[in-house]
């Protein structure tokens, strides 16, 4: 636990500079061997001028940070060596710690070291990994509302609620023949409950929200052949050169690239498999194509202004008529043979202007009161699923309360949201659940 | 003379003690200051209450005695809490102060294992952390295998009234002035506690029609489950109810520099208990309730005092009158008692092993307010474990534990061992988190099966349980297969199981008469079900905690990364298992993680 640990703390290989995070008992002694000052001089949280040398060779021209213990984020000695960018000199700073003692630190290590000694709550911690995440400058700020623990003083707001109605049970049951004490009614859990439940789902649909920002929205590009998806992706993608191209997370195996479109991002669907075939539906198979689209929040289904409509097109607009979509008629600078009666549909030429389609993106989601809007949202499917737990106690809770159970037994209930509430912010116990939490952070921080 | 057990102190604790270990068949002495006080009730005249009442059931399914000897001696029996669910209700007993401690003298004289002497203990003979023998003032050194002090509010005890303070136990009775020191020489950490009690007024001077009549129940209830009720229905002694009034209140504040508890006496006082707070108290503190609830309750069928429930206060006696003739229906009371409280010394709990036994002093057990509790209850069910788990420690035998899941005794002596106390600590059923486990209906059930294994609930008494359980599961079973048409057709389970029916309505389909207790416990199992499969799930969870157990020669000082504040405590309990670890306040979630990793780490490396 006590050993000292090592990462590579930036992304690697972009930016001007890198950092190498150290952390623990022997991080000043392991860096002071590839120093050429003397660190165990320097005052804490002081930034120290200076190179990195292997032997006699320097390897890097470098600012070193010293942090001691306690008031570091893991609260033990942390140093942190800005190295110039570049991913062989990094590399080699790296090297030269594990070389002198230091260990590679597992993924999300350095949080876990945080949290497990004291220095953040559950939340937060998860907030931390976010923050390394956002891709955003939304995501950012979402991120600063966990660290900052409003979702914290939201779960207190509501725990310590449910703790008044439990203590005054209690004293009922302990003190029955005392009048001075206010007898605990059935209408005024009924009104707690309710609240807990608007502050809850409330708090679910901001989730949502917050997931589409953090996470951004899985966009499928479909389309026949030739209908014009690659030109519309090239518009969007050239209107927007921020492209980021190593996607994280579970999107992984299906996402191709990320646009943002506003403040927020598109994760493009691949469909590469699919934009050279025949007939595209009958080549990828029924389900594979479903299971594509079920992934999508959003299908923008493109079709061809100058041409009539297909069965293949009348089958993309069947598979995909639940789903949010957004149907594109392109080429609309060619001769019009598409009859789109019935449709609601956004007509683009992708060889000059689609800024009508991303304004349709953005009313679709509501992307600039999303923008503005403070969130308060849980990051992660873990604390998601928490809460439809404590939403789905409380509902038994008021079942319960309807079948005339009585109050002192309806408290079991109470306690059990409190707990699962507690859970979120790490406050109950729960020996996977930090192993299960720390596997999922990523390394470096 | 040699003895196998030694009980020093003959109240509440000491009693369920000596009996558990002489009917263990183990050669005990009683040590007492005095006989005639032996299971006197100083305070309150009620066996029982909110949760008491449960571990007095507790007491009885293990083969305690307690119970049995308040049902023989009752003036009053009520179910508290009857209207709300059956997790909650609890039995109260208004108790005859001459009637109770009289029978249970006669038991104790009566008992062939058991000895009385009276005197004082006033040191331990220890050899190599051992308890060899106990010293009395008389200068006599009596050897045991076993010795547990059960010592109440005797130890330096002080009585205070108004600003006045004399050294003296409860009614006059002599102090231990030497033990506490001499357990304090011994490595104790000594804390000094304090609790009171209202003024005594004499019956006929009170005029009760100025008050409202409070009858016991119309229904017949024993504590005991082997004992039929001893008492009449119709001859129960009533009690009264009446209210402080705004001169009351006048009378406490303009008085309140007088109160020994408000700075009458400035010396260092002794915690009090803050559930059982002083009426100077309860005006202080809840300035806008224009008047508090006071109970009057006979104390004996053989005397006439009666107790002011809600009156304790430590003023002087002047004010103490002006008080009490304040009170509608007692303007004319003659006071025969007046209040008083008591400071007294008692150990830190978390000296003791979740058995009793001290820490530091093996075949040393300690039990009742010199643990830091109050309550005639809470004195006897440490007696009763204490009595026990002695008996079992000089047989080789594994101490008896019971889960927090398992017995209001459980969780009280684990809080004690794991928490500590602060003030006098009193059972609540808010301590309990699976209280719907810990019912007063199933204490047999969840009980007698330990009390037979340590062989104080004899084979009769067993088979009663097991024939009670196996009907219990019949009557579900049959109730699973017989239907009714309500609303429309349903098994009579699915008809028990709704809220608004009641088995009883529905008994006469049954193929046999069953006992009322045996319907009316497979109707809780039925209706809440649901709920008791919570409860389960959650002891199940808190299991595998106490299962993880953590190393007796931890050295808490190498587990890195430990916050400052969870080492100290950690290093003061001792816990255990992971699962007490947690139970202590100040080691939170990340220093059980902490120390999850740190023991992994342990066992590996001793492999």
């Amino acid at each position: 636990m006590n050993d000292t640990i090592c990462a590579i703390s930036t992304a690697v290989g972009v930016g001007a500079i890198s950092i190498v995070r150290v952390s623990g008992e022997d991080a000043i002694s392991i860096v002071n061997k590839i120093f050429d000052r003397d660190l165990t001089k320097m005052d804490s949280h002081t930034i120290n001028y200076g190179h990195i040398v292997d032997g006699n060779e320097i390897i890097d021209e470098v600012m070193v940070s010293i942090m001691k213990a306690p008031k570091t984020f893991t609260k033990e000695d942390i140093v942190e060596i800005n190295c110039h960018g570049g991913i062989s000199s990094t590399n080699k700073v790296l090297e030269l710690l594990l070389t002198n003692g230091a260990r590679l630190a597992e993924p999300g290590e350095f949080t876990k070291r945080a949290f497990l000694n004291g220095r953040i709550n559950l939340v937060e911690a998860e907030s931390v990994m976010d923050m390394i995440d956002a891709k955003t400058e939304n995501a950012r700020k979402l991120a600063m509302n966990g660290i900052e623990g409003k979702i914290s003083n939201l779960i207190h707001e509501i725990v310590d609620k449910l703790y008044d109605i439990n203590s005054n049970i209690e004293v009922n049951i302990d003190y029955p023949e005392y009048e001075d004490i206010e007898v605990m009614t059935e209408s005024q859990i009924q009104e707690v409950s309710k609240f807990i439940d608007e502050k809850l789902k409330k708090l679910l649909i901001e989730s949502e929200n917050g997931k589409i920002i953090k996470e951004g929205i899985n966009t499928l590009i479909l389309g026949r052949p030739n209908v014009g998806k690659s030109s519309i992706l090239n518009k969007l993608i050239n209107e927007d050169k921020a492209i980021v191209t190593d996607i994280a997370g579970t999107t992984r195996d299906i996402v191709e690239g990320q646009i943002r479109v506003g403040g927020v991002l598109l994760n493009i669907i691949d469909t590469a498999g699919i934009r050279e075939t025949e007939d595209v539906v009958e080549k990828i198979g029924v389900e594979k194509s479903l299971n594509l689209i079920k992934d999508a929040n959003l299908i923008i289904l493109v079709l061809n202004n100058n041409e009539p409509l297909t069965e293949e097109d009348k089958k993309l607009l069947e598979i995909t008529k639940d789903k949010k979509r957004i149907i594109v008629v392109n080429k609309i600078d060619l001769e019009t043979k598409l009859d789109t009666t019935g449709l609601d549909v956004v007509k683009v030429s992708a060889t000059k202007d689609i800024d009508i389609l991303k304004d349709k993106i953005s009313d679709l989601y509501n992307l600039e009161e999303l923008n503005n809007k403070e969130l308060t949202y849980l990051s992660n499917s873990r604390q998601i699923s928490l809460v439809k737990k404590a939403i789905s106690i409380n509902n038994h809770l008021m079942e319960s309360f309807n079948s005339g159970i009585p109050i002192d037994i309806l408290e079991i209930d109470i306690k059990e949201i409190c707990e699962t509430l507690n859970e979120i912010i790490g406050e109950s116990y729960d020996d996977k659940l930090i192993d299960r939490l720390f596997a999922n952070f990523c390394l470096g921080k | 003379m040699d003895y196998e057990v030694i009980v020093v102190g003959g109240g509440h604790a000491g009693c369920e003690a000596a009996f558990a270990s002489a009917n263990k068949g183990h050669k005990t002495l009683l040590v007492t200051g005095s006989i005639d006080k032996i299971a006197m009730m100083p305070c309150n005249p009620h066996i029982g209450g909110s949760a008491k009442g449960i571990v007095v059931r507790e007491i009885d399914a293990l083969g305690g005695v307690m119970g049995k000897v308040a049902d023989k001696t009752l003036l009053q029996m009520k179910m508290l809490n009857f209207s709300k669910g059956p997790a909650v209700r609890s039995l109260r007993a208004q108790a005859d102060k001459v009637a109770y401690p009289k029978l249970m003298q006669e038991e104790l004289q009566k008992h062939k294992n058991i000895d009385i002497v009276e005197d004082l203990v006033e040191d331990l003979i220890i050899e190599d952390n051992t308890i060899k023998a106990v010293k009395l003032s008389n200068g006599d050194i009596i050897n045991a295998k076993a010795v547990i002090l059960t010592t109440g509010t005797y130890m330096k005890a002080n009585i205070l009234v108004g600003d006045t303070r004399t050294v003296s136990g409860p009614a006059g009775t002599r102090p231990s002035l030497f033990l506490s020191d001499n357990l304090e020489k011994l490595g104790f950490k000594i804390l000094r506690l304090k609790t009171g009690t209202p003024p005594r007024i004499q019956r006929d001077t009170i005029d009760f029609s100025k008050t409202k009549m409070e009858p016991g129940d119309d229904k017949y209830y024993t504590f005991s489950f082997d004992d039929k009720p001893y008492y009449k229905l119709d001859e129960q002694e009533p009690c009264y109810l009446t209210y402080t009034t705004g001169e009351t209140h006048k009378i406490i504040m303009d008085n309140l520099d007088k109160s020994s508890m408000y700075g009458a006496i400035q010396e260092k006082l002794g915690t009090g208990p803050r559930y059982c707070p002083s009426i100077e108290d309860k005006v202080v503190r809840f300035k806008d309730k224009e008047r508090h609830q006071l109970f009057l309750e006979p104390e004996s069928r053989y005397f006439d005092d009666i107790y002011v429930q809600g009156f304790s206060t430590s003023m002087p006696h002047d004010v103490q009158e002006k008080m009490v003739h304040s009170l509608p229906g007692l303007e004319n009371a003659k006071i025969l008692r007046y209040a008083y409280a008591i400071e007294y010394d008692a150990i830190d709990p978390r000296d003791l092993y979740p058995s009793l036994e001290t820490k530091i002093i093996e075949n040393l057990y300690t039990a009742g307010q010199i643990n830091g509790t109050s309550g005639y209850e809470e004195a006897a069910c440490q007696g009763l474990m204490a009595g026990i788990n002695a008996s079992l420690k000089i047989e080789n035998k594994e101490p008896l534990i019971l889960g927090r899941d398992e017995a209001y005794i459980g969780v009280l002596i684990d809080d004690l061992v794991t928490k500590g106390v602060r003030d006098p600590y009193r059972l609540l059923t808010s301590r309990a988190e699976y209280r719907l486990l810990l019912r007063s209906d199933n204490a047999d059930l969840r009980l007698r099966k330990h009390g037979y294994e340590v062989g104080l609930i004899n084979k009769r008494q067993y088979n009663k349980l097991v024939k009670k359980e196996e009907n219990i599961n019949k009557i579900i079973e049959e109730l699973k297969e017989l239907t009714i048409k309500a609303d429309k057709k349903m098994t009579l389970f699915d008809y028990v199981k709704r809220v608004e029916n009641s088995i009883f309505e529905i008994e006469d389909k049954l193929s046999t008469k069953y006992d009322y207790l045996e319907l009316e416990q497979a109707e809780i199992i039925i209706k809440y079900e649901g709920y008791i499969k919570k409860a389960r799930k959650e002891a199940e969870k808190m299991h595998k905690l106490e299962d993880k157990k953590i190393p007796e020669n931890i050295n808490y000082d190498d587990v890195p990364n430990l916050a400052s504040e969870a080492r100290i405590k950690l290093k003061e309990v001792r816990p255990l298992s992971l699962g007490q670890a947690l139970r202590i306040s100040g080691v939170n979630p990340s220093d059980i993680s902490i120390l999850s990793v740190y023991m992994k780490r342990y066992f590996n490396d001793n492999r």
